[in-house]
């Protein structure tokens, strides 16, 4: 029993430490970037996951109860005035005691919307993600391996989305929406996808190509396996891998791209909590002098890419062994035979090559 | 440009004084473990008119010799001992003189004649810019008229002078290096494996072109290369290297035909030519130079293992008229490289 | 020099760009076109739907063509791009040919110096860092470099606004121009005709107005360069013709300036044409944030008004305007570096 065990442990751990072993060889620099990008996405995504944890207020919420309990939220089943006693949350405080980023014109918890702003942020980012993965990456690889009049036409028209300002693109396709659905989620995330499909589209395109001409990818189709099969186990699990750094990359992006589409007005409708959105509502406020209602929400989306941007680069920098000799201080190994190398990172070289553009 | 001619080669009592003494240079770069000693105390003369060899294993510190000659050399980088040009003393002067040395008194061709020349510039502009940075009161016209000079030495036509680098291959793109490297008429010319990314016409040409330089020109050749025929074919002595040492220096004749340091002897074993039956190499890999082995540095792969040679770190000694070979099994050696080790 | 040699291959090398950039337009147009058209539903109705009665609505959409086949509009549509008539708009009387005379010099103004604080900034902070890299400038324009690029520019403009208008009272805000100011406009970029007029106060007045949208945006912008021009600077920096221009014994500064930067801006120019489409996407927020009357503050205002078919003629505009700056930039490219053309 433990004979057979030990093996098979044996080699998830060979393969956890294969997996590991770009990390431990990543520069400190690298690694520290990650580590701090990665703390602030992890905060955020508490936050997203668990708003009422630390969020003493709902999104919505002006009013709060008044009395026998701690607890100053009201519970969906409970109506002011009749079931509690309620009171209303002062308008336009400043940051302070029980209102730690002060409140809004509307009776609204700052800091509560901050919070709650992080589920509508991330939920976004997930939809937008899944959305264009999943135009992107089969695309990519059927025009890939493929080739010929599809592979030059679906190219073009990708490369004709990718011209379009992400922003612009984002708006356009939110204004289409608008006419047919109710605002929403869902239509702003698939207003923020769109604009990513091109990129997955070209990174697992071009890496789809170079994988292509690899001997175990000829073996299996002189093995006679069918394309399918060779797409399938063979191709996708080697492309895949470049997927999580365009996601990191292309998120902090989304979640600019979000916040412009709710500053203009065409992300989700209020009183859902979205950054942009609070930071436009705010901008009366602003003349008048009250500056808090405003900043928090955009500290929130600066704090978030910040985070997103730092996980990203790093992870680039970690998977991508080109960069890695970059970091190391000393003599840098004589290139003799570079081609080993600069193939192995193909599809990832690629990927800040391409993903060079933000939206706000 | 004739007053160039070194005067005192055609003195029969300085000729003997050579161009370029090298007394234990060092070159250490700064890695993550600690320094790492590419080159360990190296000492050789080099006359004009005559061609060195360095031959040894990649990694053995040949290219960081080549370097460490001129310190042209990576940040973090450092350099000791002694390296005399023409009796001036380089290591440790300033760094305008040091500047002015390079490319004026030392020429440097390198490996790679693709990446070498700046894509954006014209050719004749890199020789504008090299002969101005030496001679600013050259005008641009006269730089010109002389790159196309030496161009045309090189075997370039006068009239490609102001095309761009790309439109070369990369057998011209090397003699445009070599004519960069002549233009300014320096004693010694390190070639650093200069035709390794070359195929076997072009190599014989370029070689061709590095000799006549050395006869005509009584140039000081240094040429570094891991390929022993070369150096059979044009070199005057041999240094061979090994883990940051040279440990067997002569004449080629007499190296190749009688080798003494043992790893020497595995090198020439290990050539293929037309005779050979077996591939012959020599087992292991050299040491870690960030912590190299604390006597003789190769007595891990020797097959002689010579006694001592697990205490001593041995010395080069005397094997033979101007041959000296660094091992225990030769009297002389046992002294040790400065320190004995207990 | 060889100036024949280099237009004539540029010549093609330009055709050839020129050839292509109508087959891409066109394909970006007809995406355009489906994603604004051809799903159901009424431009005229969407705009005016609840304000006119079915009569007018139906009178509307006759003039407007909308009851034409689907195919004779898409022909209609490119057939107007092609002879600059980007069509009517449903609520304004102007036709989007004029509403864009009118209000892209505003956004040309404010991408442009927005464009120039950029590369200034991010030419200086990366090539400075990438010479000192790890001191203190270099890992500080770095954190500056992520922070910025993190920052939503809606968001920098507001405190902008806030600190130097609102507290300080340094700058103004809103518009392009104060509101007692006279003027004569010539070109509609208000900074040209202020130049031109020789109108000096309002010259002054306009360029007050621009500073703040135009460097907000400008800073937001320059996260991406300094990142670029410092990663090339670093990869320049390290290149072989850098090292072989430091063994010809060229003074540090010419090499650094002459090979290392100059090889390291032919990437920015192409970075600078993938940012322009993200430079026009911020404007349209900058321009929204601080009031600027140009095309992006004209967009969201017609969407806002659910007019489609301005919308589409903005949108037409800013496809062709992408098109066409993509298609000079290749062409300096080619200017600038010799290899691209062949």
């Amino acid at each position: 029993m433990v004979a057979t065990a030990d093996p098979v442990r044996g080699a998830l751990r060979t393969r956890i430490e294969h997996a590991m072993r770009p990390w431990r060889r990543a520069n400190p620099m690298a690694r520290w970037l990650v580590i701090v990008g990665g703390l602030i996405t992890l905060t955020f995504a508490f936050l997203a996951l668990f708003p009422n944890v630390v969020a003493p207020y709902g999104e919505d919420q002006y009013q709060y109860v008044v009395g026998s309990t701690d607890d100053p939220r009201l519970l969906e089943d409970q109506r002011c005035g009749t079931d509690v006693e309620c009171e209303q949350i002062p308008r336009r405080i400043e940051p302070g005691e029980g209102h730690p980023f002060g409140t809004t014109s509307a009776r609204l918890d700052v800091f509560s919307r901050v919070v709650h702003g992080a589920r509508v942020a991330f939920s976004i980012v997930l939809l937008s993600t899944l959305l264009a993965m999943g135009i992107g990456v089969p695309l990519g690889l059927m025009s890939g391996y493929r080739g010929g009049k599809l592979d030059r036409v679906l190219v073009t028209l990708m490369d004709a989305i990718y011209v379009i300002p992400g922003l612009l693109l984002a708006i356009i396709v939110a204004f289409v929406l608008q006419q047919y659905f109710e605002p929403g989620l869902a239509s702003a995330a698939v207003a923020v996808g769109v604009v990513y499909v091109p990129q997955y589209f070209r990174v697992i395109r071009n890496h789809t190509l170079s994988v292509k001409e690899e001997p175990f990818v000829e073996a299996a189709r002189a093995m006679g396996a069918p394309p399918r099969t060779i797409v399938g186990r063979y191709i996708f699990f080697n492309v895949v891998q470049s997927v999580p750094v365009i996601f990191t990359l292309n998120a902090a992006d989304a979640v600019l791209t979000l916040a412009g589409l709710g500053f203009l007005g065409f992300g989700v409708p209020y009183p859902l909590a979205e950054w942009g959105l609070d930071v436009s509502r705010a901008i009366t406020d602003v003349v008048s002098g009250f500056w808090w209602t405003a900043f928090f929400p955009g500290l929130a989306i600066m704090a978030l890419v910040t985070g997103l941007t730092l996980v990203g680069e790093g992870l680039n920098d970690i998977v991508n062994p080109l960069l890695r000799v970059k970091g190391f201080k000393g003599r840098v190994p004589r290139r003799r035979d570079p081609a080993p190398e600069s193939q192995a990172a193909g599809g990832e070289a690629d990927v800040s090559q391409t993903i060079t553009r933000e939206n706000s | 440009m004739a007053e160039s001619v070194p005067t005192f080669t055609t003195d029969t009592a300085t000729a003997t004084a050579p161009v370029l003494e090298v007394r234990d240079l060092s070159v250490s770069y700064g890695t993550p473990r600690g320094p790492l000693h590419a080159v360990d105390r190296v000492s050789f003369d080099l006359h004009a008119g005559e061609s060195l060899g360095v031959v040894g294993e990649s990694g053995c510190g040949k290219s960081s010799l080549g370097r460490g000659l001129m310190q042209l050399l990576p940040v973090g980088a450092a350099v000791g001992g002694s390296v005399r040009l023409r009796g001036e003393e380089l290591i440790g002067t300033s760094n305008s003189r040091l500047r002015r040395a390079r490319g004026e008194d030392i020429a440097l061709v390198f490996q790679e004649p693709m990446t070498r020349l700046d894509p954006l510039m014209r050719v004749s502009d890199h020789f504008v810019g090299a002969i101005r940075a030496h001679r600013p009161k050259v005008s641009k016209d006269e730089a010109r008229e002389m790159a196309r000079e030496a161009l045309a030495q090189m075997g370039i036509p006068r009239t490609r002078a102001d095309n761009f680098p790309h439109e070369f291959s990369g057998g011209m793109r090397q003699r445009i290096m070599i004519a960069l490297g002549i233009v300014l008429r320096p004693a010694v010319i390190v070639a650093d494996e200069p035709t390794t990314a070359l195929d076997v016409i072009v190599e014989a040409q370029i070689l061709d072109l590095l000799d006549r330089l050395r006869s005509d020109e009584e140039v000081g050749l240094m040429l570094i290369t891991h390929n022993l025929g070369i150096v059979a074919e044009t070199c005057d002595r041999v240094a061979v290297m090994y883990a940051g040492r040279i440990v067997e220096i002569g004449p080629v004749a007499e190296v190749f035909a009688d080798p003494k340091h043992p790893y020497t002897q595995g090198l020439l074993a290990s050539v293929i030519s037309v005779d050979t039956t077996e591939l012959v190499s020599i087992d292991g890999s050299p040491p870690d130079l960030v912590d190299p082995p604390p006597a003789c540095r190769y007595r891990p792969r020797c097959p002689i293992k010579a006694e001592g040679s697990d205490r001593i770190d041995p010395a080069l000694t005397s094997v033979g008229a101007d041959h000296q070979a660094a091992c225990l099994l030769y009297e002389g050696a046992e002294i040790g490289h400065g320190k004995v080790q207990a | 020099m060889a100036a024949h040699t280099r237009t004539g291959s540029l010549r093609t090398y330009i055709l050839g760009r020129l050839a292509f950039a109508p087959v891409f337009l066109f394909l970006l147009l007809t995406l355009l076109f489906v994603l604004l058209r051809v799903m159901p539903g009424d431009p005229v109705a969407a705009a005016l739907g609840d304000r006119i009665s079915a009569e007018q609505l139906e009178v509307r959409r006759e003039a407007a063509g909308l009851n034409d086949p689907i195919l004779v509009q898409y022909g209609r549509y490119l057939a107007g791009v092609a002879t600059g008539d980007l069509g009517n708009p449903v609520t304004d009387p102007r036709p989007v040919t004029q509403i864009v005379a009118d209000l892209f010099p505003a956004t040309f103004e404010l991408t442009a110096f927005a464009m120039v604080v950029a590369v200034t900034v991010g030419v200086f902070v990366g090539a400075v860092g990438a010479r000192r890299r790890d001191g203190i400038f270099d890992v500080g324009g770095r954190l500056f470099g992520v922070l910025i690029y993190a920052a939503p520019v809606f968001w920098l403009g507001i405190l902008a606004q806030l600190l130097f208008a609102n507290r300080w009272g340094l700058l103004p805000t809103g518009n392009r121009l104060g509101a007692r100011i006279a003027y004569e406009d010539v070109t509609g970029f208000f900074l040209l005709d202020g130049v031109i007029t020789g109108n000096w106060p309002f010259f002054i007045d306009a360029l007050q107005h621009l500073i703040l949208p135009g460097a907000t945006l400008g800073l937001v912008i320059s996260g991406v360069f300094i990142r670029m021009v410092r990663v090339n600077m670093l990869q320049t920096l390290r290149s072989d013709y850098v090292e072989a221009a430091h063994a010809r014994g060229i003074a540090d500064r010419k090499v650094v300036f002459r090979h290392a930067f100059k090889n390291a801006l032919v990437p920015v120019v192409t970075i600078m044409g993938l940012q322009f489409a993200l430079l026009l996407g911020g404007a349209i927020l900058t321009e929204t944030t601080f009031s600027w009357p140009g095309l992006g503050q004209g967009l969201v205002r017609y969407i806002n008004n659910r007019d489609y078919a301005a919308v589409q003629g903005i949108v037409t505009f800013f496809a062709v305007l992408v098109v066409s700056v993509s298609l000079l930039i290749d062409i300096i490219n080619g200017l600038i570096d010799p290899r691209v053309r062949y």
